[in-house]
């Protein structure tokens, strides 16, 4: 078996049109990827048609196939009601701030740290990456800790502080754009730093040394060279972003707010939209509905992106 | 030789990054000394960084009350985040060996098959009526293991480029002109020469499966004997708050709830979750950014 492969294999190196031996060679490598694919079968690509569901009216017993078309009226009632409106409007809000303060936030520190003598900065990227290990349901907690009206730290000691009487957080949804916001810029400012970092870390050290020589200060430095050096990056992780404005964080918008109707005007985003539908409510139907509206529209606005950056630059280009 | 601008910049950005240090641990500070805290003090005065009374009473409850229920989800923590990153690498490792093989047929339509799943997915919906229909996961291990977790497109991609600039077709080809076979030469060949890459995936892939708590609450409704940790948290904090409500509008409830010392039990939950990341990270750290940075702008 072995000599009958190296011989294949031999004769496969030069001859490149040989497809039926060159396949047979391949076998094995189709069998080691076997799995992966399967999995990939099962978990990404089973589920694609089941995007019909949002089309019927959907009978647990009958399945998704068996169900009947009742045509766009999952899409109707999503519409009319004032949900479709808010959920549409919040993930791209929020979408759009992260976008602003997590960029920001990003280049500012990747900047310093660049910049900064010392060992020090080791500590401080170490410290600023670990909220980003940390799962959802305990930023919850964290979050619980400051904010609970009885118990919390701001209302127990921060505000008292200031002479202020108590706020009750978790059904005042207008404080919560600020809250997310900042837990949002909390948990991905280390994430984010490090690309930004690691393209600064790539431009040629001379060309500031040279620049020191001709009297640039360092903020002179840093507006004229390190930021428009570091457009590129910033562009495109931008577009990326933009690509991914139909998307939201689930956990961040359940858990963080608790799941609290009260604060729904302003932390109930598609997927949460989605999520809740399908299991509190059980109305699998509008839920469909609204998940193969963030899929389509997702779907276009990650391909108009990739668009942009392509053009901007091939290299960094998805597809 | 450093200028007084240059001072004044170390100076501020000095500043800027110990604010951000603290920002960033702060918070994780008040629940490890939350849960630390008497509970009745924390009643008293909320969580605080000083508390006027120290106390283990909500380690000690939570390991003699419900020490069962919650070693057993630490275990399945464990279990889950052991199994799923056994079952992840080798998923991704293969897929990613094979992708990565110049000259095999069909190359380019299996990275794009992979490629897509980044761009267009079913969504939750039909997602979650595949799985409880079909692969009837629902209250099963399975549920906590196999959804979403165990390969994504990402990691596969991420691998893959790795395997094509850093282990030369030249020396595969030699391997398999010495007669070992693709298992073979990928094993002792292309493995060891991936070593940093695998260890960037599983320490992924392990980080996943410890914070997951979505398949949990998704998929386990009636087994709550499966709850991982996250789930188990996940489930506290809706128990405790109901009964904080009722306490309000029942003041003989006040009672009970001063017997079980919830407030404190919360945080000390929570920072047994947090606690086994801890411990790990400074090992984990390095390759943690090494990853993010080959992962780079494609992320």
């Amino acid at each position: 078996m072995n000599t009958m492969m190296k011989k294949a294999g031999a004769v496969t190196a030069p001859a490149h049109k040989m497809n039926g031996k060159r396949i047979r060679r391949f076998i094995p490598v189709y069998l080691i990827m076997l799995p992966g694919l399967i999995y990939l079968f099962i978990n990404n690509y089973m589920p694609m048609p089941g995007l019909i569901v949002a089309f019927k009216q959907y009978n647990i017993k009958k399945g998704i196939y068996g169900s009947d078309w009742i045509g766009f009226k999952n899409f109707e009632y999503l519409f009319k009601t004032s949900d479709a409106f808010v959920i549409t409007r919040n993930t791209i809000l929020y979408n759009v701030a992260f976008i602003i303060v997590n960029t920001f936030m990003a280049i500012m520190v990747a900047i310093i740290l660049s910049e900064l003598y010392g060992k020090a900065k080791n500590f401080y990227q170490s410290a600023i990456l670990l909220p980003n290990l940390i799962s959802t349901v305990i930023i919850g907690y964290l979050v619980f800790a400051f904010f609970s009206v009885e118990n919390g730290f701001i209302n127990n000691t921060i505000l008292p502080l200031f002479n202020k009487d108590s706020v009750d957080w978790y059904s005042k949804s207008q404080y919560w754009p600020f809250i997310i916001i900042f837990v949002s810029a909390w948990k991905s400012v280390g994430y984010n730093c490090i690309i930004y970092l690691s393209s600064i870390m790539g431009i040629d050290r001379s060309i500031y040394e040279s620049a020191s020589i001709d009297g640039a200060s360092k903020m002179q430095q840093i507006r004229y060279l390190t930021l428009p050096l570091l457009k590129p990056t910033i562009i495109m992780l931008t577009l990326m972003a933009i690509g991914r404005i139909f998307y939201s964080d689930f956990g961040l918008f359940y858990q963080v707010p608790m799941n609290q109707g009260a604060l729904y005007a302003t932390t109930n985003t598609i997927d949460t939209y989605v999520y809740r539908g399908l299991i509190q409510i059980g109305n699998i139907s509008m839920s469909a509905a609204a998940g193969v509206y963030q899929s389509v529209v997702g779907f276009v606005l990650v391909l108009l992106a990739n668009l942009a950056v392509r053009k901007f630059d091939k290299e960094n280009a998805l597809i | 030789m450093r200028t007084k601008e240059d001072r004044i910049f170390q100076t501020i950005g000095s500043t800027i990054m110990i604010i951000m240090t603290l920002l960033a641990l702060v918070p994780i500070a008040l629940m490890m000394i939350s849960s630390l805290t008497d509970n009745a003090t924390l009643l008293k005065n909320g969580y605080s960084f000083f508390p006027g009374k120290w106390s283990l009473y909500a380690y000690t409850w939570i390991f003699q009350s419900n020490g069962a229920t919650v070693i057993k989800a630490y275990g399945m923590s464990f279990i889950i985040t052991i199994m799923g990153t056994i079952c992840s690498l080798f998923l991704t490792t293969t897929l990613a060996y094979g992708l990565s093989r110049k000259g095999l047929p069909l190359r380019g339509i299996l990275t794009f098959l992979v490629f897509f799943t980044m761009l267009f997915n079913g969504g939750l919906v039909p997602t979650y009526i595949n799985y409880t229909t079909i692969f009837h996961v629902k209250d099963t291990i399975w549920g906590l293991l196999v959804p979403g977790l165990m390969m994504n497109a990402f990691n596969v991609l991420l691998m893959k480029s790795y395997f094509t600039a850093s282990v030369p077709d030249e020396i595969l080809e030699a391997a398999y002109i010495d007669g070992a076979g693709e298992v073979r030469t990928m094993c002792s060949v292309a493995l060891p020469m991936a070593k940093p890459i695998i260890a960037t995936i599983a320490m992924f892939a392990g980080l996943g499966y410890w914070n997951d708590w979505n398949n949990g609450y998704i998929y386990i409704v009636k087994h709550t004997e499966l709850f991982t940790i996250q789930n188990l948290l996940n489930r506290l904090m809706q128990n405790i708050q109901a009964l904080a409500q009722n306490s309000s509008n029942l003041s003989s409830a006040q009672q009970g709830l001063a017997q079980i010392p919830s407030t404190t039990v919360r945080m000390a939950m929570a920072t047994l979750g947090i606690l086994p990341v801890i411990a790990v990270y400074p090992f984990i750290q390095k390759n943690f950014v090494k990853g993010i940075t080959l992962g780079g702008v494609k992320g």
